[in-house]
């Protein structure tokens, strides 16, 4: 039989999806007790009981300076931001993707604006952003709404202009205005779709809120990163980054469902 | 005064020519079967009824007056495919026109209203046959319940005119065989008057009152777009008999050949 038919079943589809990750952590392990054999005190390739102490002492402890829960106080910031940012970003995109869709007077004025926008390197403009909103919360969460939004607002215009023409002719036989054709026809349609443009922009979203707080921020998860690296603190820093893989990763899947939940049509390809 | 009447209209795209010279009326309640090779301006035809296209030179009026220029609810259309919602169950599909009727800023019913409106969209979803689909999404229903259900959707709002472009050319046979028994159905029960597009020569031949045949006069091999298409054969359905139907199939076929190479 050819490879290209050859598909594996079940289990061995699962145990081939988990042999990398084995794989992956075998080397660090293996390189790392090479490193902490040699020296007990090697900070490059910290060991598990390394990295749990370090989760340990960020999570379920007091700071001693401050008081806080330090792991904890840093991911519900950067959630804020990264919640509020594509909240508004999301928004943005939604209205003005269904105006530029469906509307050719809006899409004749503003699509150019948007394209032009969207292709700005969005880190380029922190320097102005920090030099406009300060250094505060709102700098960090505009950058993420300046990141995202405009390629989301393509995305859903384009959603918008992929949806039949025959529907958008048969909507207008059933006697609706533009109104309508906008609430009935084209927002529930695109609503999913919404929903999927949020799932890809998460990952440059991610991006922007860790810079924005490398550069400048007092809490947050990319702060911390940057701040222990002054340290060489790795057995921070690597559960650090797992913990911010998986928080993608859960938020990615919540979206999937819900996706799935609200729109049964949807996803049984209805569409 | 004719229900539609149409005067040496001429439809072009900047040099190829769709149409020309196309003079036709109709009275209410005929049913009108186009057919001709593709390419024939059947459909660009049907559009210029829908409101969707204009025509370059010529009248198209309705009882006196010219077409309103864009789609509205006294017009009705069927297409092939995609003129179902998929975000809309079997019952919502069929009660949307009735909602944005009533409604123009919600779009939605509620209460005694949709009460109503719904007993009116179960009596027309039993009429199609769909009763037994009525809560389901369209993805999950086959070709023909699907265009059931665009017929459906489209009866309830009692068109005018109502428009089927080539709305079972994607069918299998015995299934064509019974959509045609429920359009006759329903136009008889509404008087709406029916134009279809149609590729099948043989449907167009016993389907409704008026067949009329798009095809092209004139030939120019070394430049097809040259000359347009009008309509060559209008008849009465009943009174062609095997001779005629042969002879306006050689023809269709001839410019079909013509159109391909």
């Amino acid at each position: 039989m050819r490879l290209i038919n050859r598909h594996p079943g079940r289990a061995v589809g699962l145990l081939l999806g988990l042999v990398p990750f084995l794989f992956l952590v075998l080397l660090y392990g293996m390189a790392s007790q090479e490193r902490l054999a040699e020296n007990p005190n090697d900070k490059l390739l910290p060991g598990l009981e390394q990295m749990t102490d370090a989760v340990n002492r960020m999570a379920f402890q007091e700071d001693r300076r401050s008081g806080d829960y330090l792991m904890w106080q840093d991911t519900t910031a950067s959630l804020q931001r990264l919640g509020i940012g594509m909240g508004i970003a999301a928004s943005l995109a939604l209205v003005v993707g269904l105006l530029n869709g469906i509307l050719p007077v809006a899409r004749a004025g503003m699509a150019p604006l948007v394209s032009a926008l969207s292709m700005i390197p969005p880190l380029a403009i922190l320097p102005i952003l920090f030099i406009v909103f300060g250094l505060g919360e709102l700098s960090k969460v505009m950058l993420i709404v300046i990141g995202t939004a405009p390629i989301m607002m393509r995305d859903v215009a384009q959603r918008v202009r992929e949806l039949p023409q025959e529907q958008l002719i048969k909507i207008q036989t059933l006697g609706a205005n533009s109104w309508q054709v906008v609430t009935r026809m084209t927002l529930p349609q695109v609503l999913p779709r919404l929903i999927d443009a949020v799932r890809l922009s998460l990952g440059p979203a991610w991006l922007f809120l860790i810079a924005a707080e490398a550069i400048a921020s007092e809490q947050g998860l990319g702060y911390r990163i940057f701040l222990v690296r002054r340290y060489l603190a790795m057995d921070v820093i690597i559960p650090y980054v797992l913990w911010i893989t998986l928080l993608a990763i859960v938020i990615d899947q919540l979206l999937r469902l819900a996706n799935r939940r609200l729109f049964p049509w949807y996803n049984a390809g209805g569409h | 005064m004719s229900f539609i009447t149409v005067n040496k209209l001429w439809k072009e795209y900047g040099h190829t020519v769709v149409l020309e010279n196309l003079n036709l009326t109709v009275e209410q309640g005929e049913f009108c079967t186009l057919v001709g090779a593709s390419g024939c301006g059947k459909s660009t035809f049907l559009k210029m009824l829908l409101g969707q296209e204009q025509p370059t030179r010529g009248d198209l009026q309705l009882e006196g007056d010219t077409f309103p220029g864009e789609p509205d609810r006294n017009r009705g259309i069927v297409f092939q495919r995609y003129s179902v919602f998929p975000h809309l169950t079997v019952r919502q599909n069929v009660l949307m026109g009735l909602e944005l009727e009533q409604k123009p800023f919600l779009g939605k019913l509620f209460g005694k209203a949709r009460r109503e409106a719904l007993a009116k969209v179960d009596q027309m979803i039993e009429a199609v046959g769909l009763a037994h689909a009525a809560n389901k999404w369209p993805h999950e229903l086959s070709g023909g319940m699907q265009q059931r259900l665009a017929i459906a959707q489209s009866f309830i709002m009692r068109p005018r005119v109502l428009l089927l472009d080539e709305p079972f050319g994607a069918l299998d046979p015995g299934i064509r065989r019974d959509m045609h028994e429920l359009i006759l159905k329903l136009w008889r029960e509404t008087g709406t008057t029916i134009f279809m597009v149609t590729h099948d020569l043989h449907e167009g031949f016993y389907l409704g009152t008026r067949l009329l045949v798009f095809d092209k006069v004139r030939n120019d091999p070394q430049q097809p777009e040259a000359f347009g298409a009008t309509i060559t054969y209008d008849l009465p359905i009943g009174q062609a008999d095997r001779q005629l139907y042969e002879s306006i199939e050689t023809s269709v076929s001839e410019t079909a050949r013509a159109l391909s190479a």
